[in-house]
């Protein structure tokens, strides 16, 4: 048999991940729990030199490793830098509710950790293996974050109810795989492009497995109608976990589904891209339509977050260079917007009090002007009033979408950010208009709220100059 | 001595808008003695540069400046630009312009000088009223500037609207006072009527020509002459046609031709400085002005000049009637100055936009007299304005009697006076024109002669003449009207009287108009009287023997019989013939008519809209409706989230087959 030497230095960010965690695992036995900072800021250095590992290897040129399962490109180094930081800020805002509610303990890095090194994967597969490992590392970890507060009854059903659909959805996602390899004998995306394009393998074969691959990815980015276990999960989990899994691992099922579509099957684009029409109306549709109804701000922000991703793959189904770099930069936008949005939350929250329901947020304005401005932006960002951030991810893949003349699609997508403007405008409302219920001082801790002002004002600049991060999302789509 | 004719021009624009603004905005700091400061030296400063401009223009023959000065956008190719077209009929504009207003401005301290008594004790409007006034007239003086010296239709729309403006918040300066808002939101609103045939008229260009510019427009006239548009599908209307009637539409608002002539006599209810600059001398000779500046196009339209003429023939006789019956010293000013629009009309019907922009001219100056003068009696009066309440002012008010028969004489057209040589010229234009409608309007203007004659010294005697019937209190207080008072009559009651004699030959006969005014050859009324012009002289001997002479000499006969001799004549009449009496004091039912068919219609209408339209439609099911089916889905649509996580994976295989099903189907 014929082994040829892997180059092991392309893969050098997701074995330092795996060294460190190794690591930490174990140290963290040894660390008594007032020391249980040093775990946080390991957890912090790891993130920071597999940064560095990973702008290292980056390059222009896309290089293959592993026997061709495993590819850098630009895409893949992008999407883990901003996993990295999207990460680092989750853990920073975690940190202070963790040690207020008996979590900080060892378990809640490592897994975010290990879910860190399966979105690493993931960005970097380069066959329906890798890809297939990569997300079942990602999602068994944050299944186990969910549940990481074992006695609260709320947090384990949310967590049975991830894992059972989740596996539900993996099945089906390794079952089109199955089809696909079927149908082309090969597990590399390159290879099966080739051999769709050639036209071996039967077409309705094809189809088949591309509406399995189609149900697991739109589960994975909570896509309705697969969209169900999004606001029972976001609200059943600790915030801080909801935070982390509303915005890193988008960025990470974004790139799966770019991998699935566009490198593996972009022959198929034409139905692809009507499936997700589909996809992308009802998300957008019912993603607005119920957040209305919602009182408790996690069960909103999670169906605003339906609906944020419709319009992520409105981008997408474009099936544009363009439009795939309007939906990288509103997955980008939107885990900048989600973690401030859930911030939110974190930071009005205190011990025995989770501060999740709308009226919570009563006269936060007398209370604490600055944050309550903070939160004036994020929730005007999610909106898509300009110039804030959303604005300009929301305009991106509506131009993205206008260029292919769909029309039609367009102006249902405004109209429903219309809709969807009430439910962001309303808590604005609550905010500035109401009598506050309590009087008690709000006071976050420091790093806490110097991160949410520096979020909500990332929100804010990005905003007035959104030239960089755009042409960044471009250069990963040049081919 | 200046160089840069874009910088003189701005600055004749600009002064008055400068002082406008300091007097409006720093009233506080400038003080009443600031206010008329300020605003007097802006408005000194364009007449002075006014008049070396049209020296520059009519005496060193210096060339017409035409020039953009600032870009506001392009659209689809279009400039829309601010920009000064200045010729001879540009700079005659000007001159009469600033000198009416500076006249107005001086009188204005002696005729608001106790303004503060017009307000009630604590209101907010009244403080620094005095200073208000000054801001809004030097508005005004820089809105009709702009209005006379555009180069393109966009700025003349821009001072067509800013005079208005400035008309309605000056009409309505005492705004405690009801009638004084009732008056200023009629005149806002028939104005509305006009100007949106104006708007409409300019659209028209806009579409046809692709340019809003003067000379780009003219130059291209003839190009449009035979071209026919439908307007109502199945009737075709020639285009210059069309333009030429929707522009004059916006004339007769602005110039209040019948019967948009409504809101003139009710805008008496301002003060009047304002009566006299705007609704007298200025304002309303806008439309006269405009139609003579667009004189290429309404030359391609016989259709359209016939229709002038009649409609400027209709105000010309039938408001000099109204005249006749009105006690108001100021309302019988105000239709004597519509009956003279409708002179200025007549002439532009008939082509001899000359002597419609030279008796422009003659009136600006005997009219603004007049009405300053009647201020002047006012001020005197103690603001009585009822002509049944004085007679006998002569020997109280020298100079104001003398400059008001100076005034007088001038308007009815006695030889020699400047309202003789305009006003002979229109009607033996009229006489000469050969359009349809010419010979109604030249039986008009002749009969308009002698009611002219008839009402003017009807006020006029009942004014300074007979017997002595005010009250003992104000007889006792009567007395002459401060410098600044009588300095404006003074200086507006010389070119009342010369000014036609030394500007006749040039204006009306001579080449002052050529390159700003087109005649067509066919139409030249005026090159046919021109043949039989001997000069001014000449032309008073001559006119001595004429129609108007004698129909004018005998209305002042009868003006004197009826109301210094046989005083119970006038009372008789109105009883042996009170139906028409009754028609003319309700002023043909014409405000009635107005307020019924147009006001209520338009109440109704908007009541409707705004009940069915607005509170129903858009409020009702649009807005709110949306709102709430949008929530009621919300409520139905969030039961689907039940919790039971066999719901859920349900839902995922429901989602699966709908894929599935997609593609089969």
């Amino acid at each position: 048999m014929n082994f040829i030497h892997p180059q092991f230095s392309l893969a050098l960010p997701e074995m330092i991940l795996l060294g460190m965690i190794s690591i930490i695992l174990i140290a963290d036995l040894f660390i008594s729990d007032k020391g249980r900072v040093v775990t946080y800021l390991m957890t912090q250095a790891t993130l920071v030199l597999a940064a560095i590992a990973t702008a290292a290897v980056m390059g222009a040129d896309v290089a293959l490793s592993f026997n061709g399962h495993f590819i850098i490109d630009p895409l893949a180094s992008l999407t883990k830098l901003f996993i990295y930081l999207v990460s680092m800020v989750a853990f920073a805002y975690s940190r202070s509710y963790l040690i207020e509610r008996d979590m900080y303990r060892g378990e809640y890095f490592v897994l975010g950790l290990t879910a860190v090194l399966g979105m690493m994967v993931l960005a970097s597969a380069h066959s329906l293996l890798t890809l297939y490992l990569g997300l079942e590392l990602l999602s068994l970890s944050l299944y186990a974050m969910v549940g990481l507060r074992r006695d609260s009854s709320q947090a384990a059903e949310a967590a049975m109810k991830y894992f059972v659909l989740g596996a539900m959805a993996s099945a089906m996602l390794l079952y089109g795989m199955s089809m696909i390899y079927g149908a082309t004998g090969t597990l590399n995306l390159w290879e099966i492009r080739d051999a769709v394009a050639e036209g071996s393998g039967h077409s309705l074969v094809l189809i088949f497995g591309l509406v399995f691959l189609m149900v697991g990815v739109a589960f994975k980015l909570g896509a309705a109608p697969f969209h169900m276990w999004v606001p029972d999960v976001y609200h059943g989990a600790p915030t801080s976990v909801t935070l982390f899994l509303s915005s890193a691992p988008k960025l990470a099922a974004f790139v799966l589904m770019i991998r699935l579509l566009v490198d593996a099957l972009p022959a198929l684009a034409s139905a692809w891209s009507d499936m997700l029409v589909i996809i992308a109306v009802l998300s957008i549709v019912l993603g607005n339509v119920i957040a209305i109804a919602q009182l408790n701000i996690k069960r909103m922000l999670a169906y605003s977050g339906i609906s944020h991703i419709g319009f992520l793959l409105l981008g997408v189904l474009s099936a544009t260079p363009e439009g795939y770099a309007a939906a990288f930069y509103y997955a980008i936008v939107y885990a900048i917007m989600s973690l401030g949005g859930f911030a939110m939350v974190l930071v009005m929250s205190r011990q025995g009090f989770e501060a999740d329901e709308l009226s919570d947020y009563a006269g936060l304005n007398e209370r604490s002007p600055i944050i309550a401005l903070m939160m004036l932006f994020i929730m005007f960002s999610m909106a898509g009033v300009p110039p804030l951030l959303g604005f300009w991810a929301k305009l991106a893949v509506i131009q993205a979408i206008v260029a292919v003349e769909y029309y039609q699609l367009a102006v249902l997508a405004v109209l429903f950010s219309v809709v969807g403007a009430f439910y962001y405008l309303r808590v604005i409302r609550i905010i500035y208009f109401d009598k506050p219920t309590e009087r008690r001082e709000l006071k976050p801790a420091n790093d806490l709220k110097v991160i949410f002002i520096a979020n909500a004002m990332l929100v804010l600049l990005l905003g007035l100059f959104p030239e960089s991060l755009m042409n960044l999302c471009q250069s990963a789509f040049i081919y | 001595m200046f160089s840069d004719m874009e910088n003189l021009t701005l600055a004749i624009v600009l002064a008055p808008l400068l002082g406008s603004a300091l007097a409006g905005l720093m009233s506080d700091t400038l003080g009443r003695k600031g206010a008329h400061r300020v605003t007097i030296t802006g408005v000194a400063v364009s007449l002075f540069l006014s008049l070396y401009l049209f020296n520059h223009l009519v005496f060193a023959g210096g060339a017409t400046i035409n020039q953009s000065v600032y870009t506001w956008l392009v659209s689809d190719g279009i400039r829309f630009e601010v920009g000064f077209l200045v010729d001879r009929l540009t700079v005659l504009m000007m001159v009469v312009v600033t000198f009416v207003s500076l006249m107005v401005h001086i009188y204005t301290i002696g005729y608001m000088a106790d303004d503060a008594h017009n307000w009630p004790q604590e209101s907010l409007a009244g403080r620094n009223s005095y200073q208000r006034f000054f801001s809004y007239i030097s508005l005004f003086t820089f809105s009709m500037l702009m209005l006379v010296m555009a180069n393109n239709f966009l700025q003349l729309f821009f001072g067509w609207e800013a005079v208005g403006l400035v008309s309605y918040l000056l009409i309505g300066f005492w705004s405690v006072r009801e009638s004084a808002i009732y008056a200023n939101l009629k005149a806002f609103l028939v104005n509305r009527v006009g100007d949106f045939g104006f708007l409409l008229g300019i659209a028209a260009v806009l579409m046809y020509f692709n340019s809003l510019d003067y000379v780009t427009v003219f130059e291209n006239a003839h190009l449009h002459k035979d071209v026919m548009v439908e307007v109502i599908p199945g009737s075709a209307w020639s285009l210059m046609t069309l333009i030429c009637i929707l522009l004059f539409i916006g004339a007769m608002g602005k110039s209040a031709q019948f019967p948009l002539h409504i809101w003139l006599p009710d805008s008496m209810e301002g003060p009047t400085p304002i009566s006299a600059l705007i609704h007298a001398a200025t304002m309303v000779t806008a439309g006269i002005f405009m139609v003579a500046r667009v004189s290429p196009l309404y030359e391609l339209s016989e259709t359209a000049l016939s229709f002038i003429m009649v409609i400027g023939a209709i105000t010309a006789l039938f408001m000099g009637f109204l005249g006749l019956v009105q006690n108001d010293i100021k309302r019988v000013v105000a239709y004597s100055t519509l009956s003279q629009l409708g002179y200025m009309t007549v002439a532009l019907g008939a082509s001899a936009y000359a002597a419609g922009i030279f008796h422009l001219m003659t009136h600006a100056f005997f009219k603004a007299l007049l009405f300053l003068a009647a201020g002047s009696v006012i001020i005197a009066m103690h603001h009585d304005q009822d002509m049944r309440n004085m007679g006998g002012l002569r020997k109280y008010l020298p100079i104001t009697w003398i400059t008001s028969l100076i005034g007088s004489l001038a308007l009815i057209g006695a030889p020699g006076f400047a309202g003789f040589f305009s006003k002979d010229l229109i009607i033996e234009a009229v006489g000469q024109s050969q359009l349809p409608g010419s010979g109604f309007a030249y039986a008009a203007v002749l009969a308009g002669v002698f009611i002219t004659a008839l009402y003017s010294f009807r006020m006029y005697f009942l004014v300074f003449h007979g017997k002595e019937r005010m009250d003992e209190h104000t007889r006792h207080h009567l007395h002459e009207t401060p410098w600044v008072v009588t300095l404006p009559l003074i200086l507006l009651a010389i070119p009342s009287v010369v000014i036609g004699y030394l500007m006749v030959d040039e204006l009306a006969f001579g080449s002052f108009f050529a390159g700003s005014i087109e005649v067509a050859k066919s139409h030249d009324v005026l090159a046919v009287l021109g043949a039989n012009f001997y000069g001014a002289f000449a032309m008073i001997l001559h006119g001595l023997l004429t129609a108007p002479f004698w129909l004018a000499a005998a209305g002042v006969a009868t003006a004197y019989v009826l109301y210094m001799r046989a005083t119970w004549i006038p009372a008789m009449l109105a009883e042996r013939f009170s139906w028409l009496h009754q028609l003319l004091l309700n002023k043909y039912h014409m405000d009635s008519l107005a307020a019924g068919i147009f006001g209520s219609g338009s109440r109704w209408l908007g009541m409707g809209l705004w009940r069915f339209g607005d509170t129903m439609v858009i409020d009702g099911w649009m807005v709110n409706g949306s709102a709430r089916s949008v929530g009621w889905v919300a409520s139905v649509l969030r039961h689907i989230q039940s919790g039971y996580l066999f719901h859920y994976a349900f839902t995922m295989i429901l989602g699966l087959l709908g894929l599935f099903l997609y593609f089969i189907v």
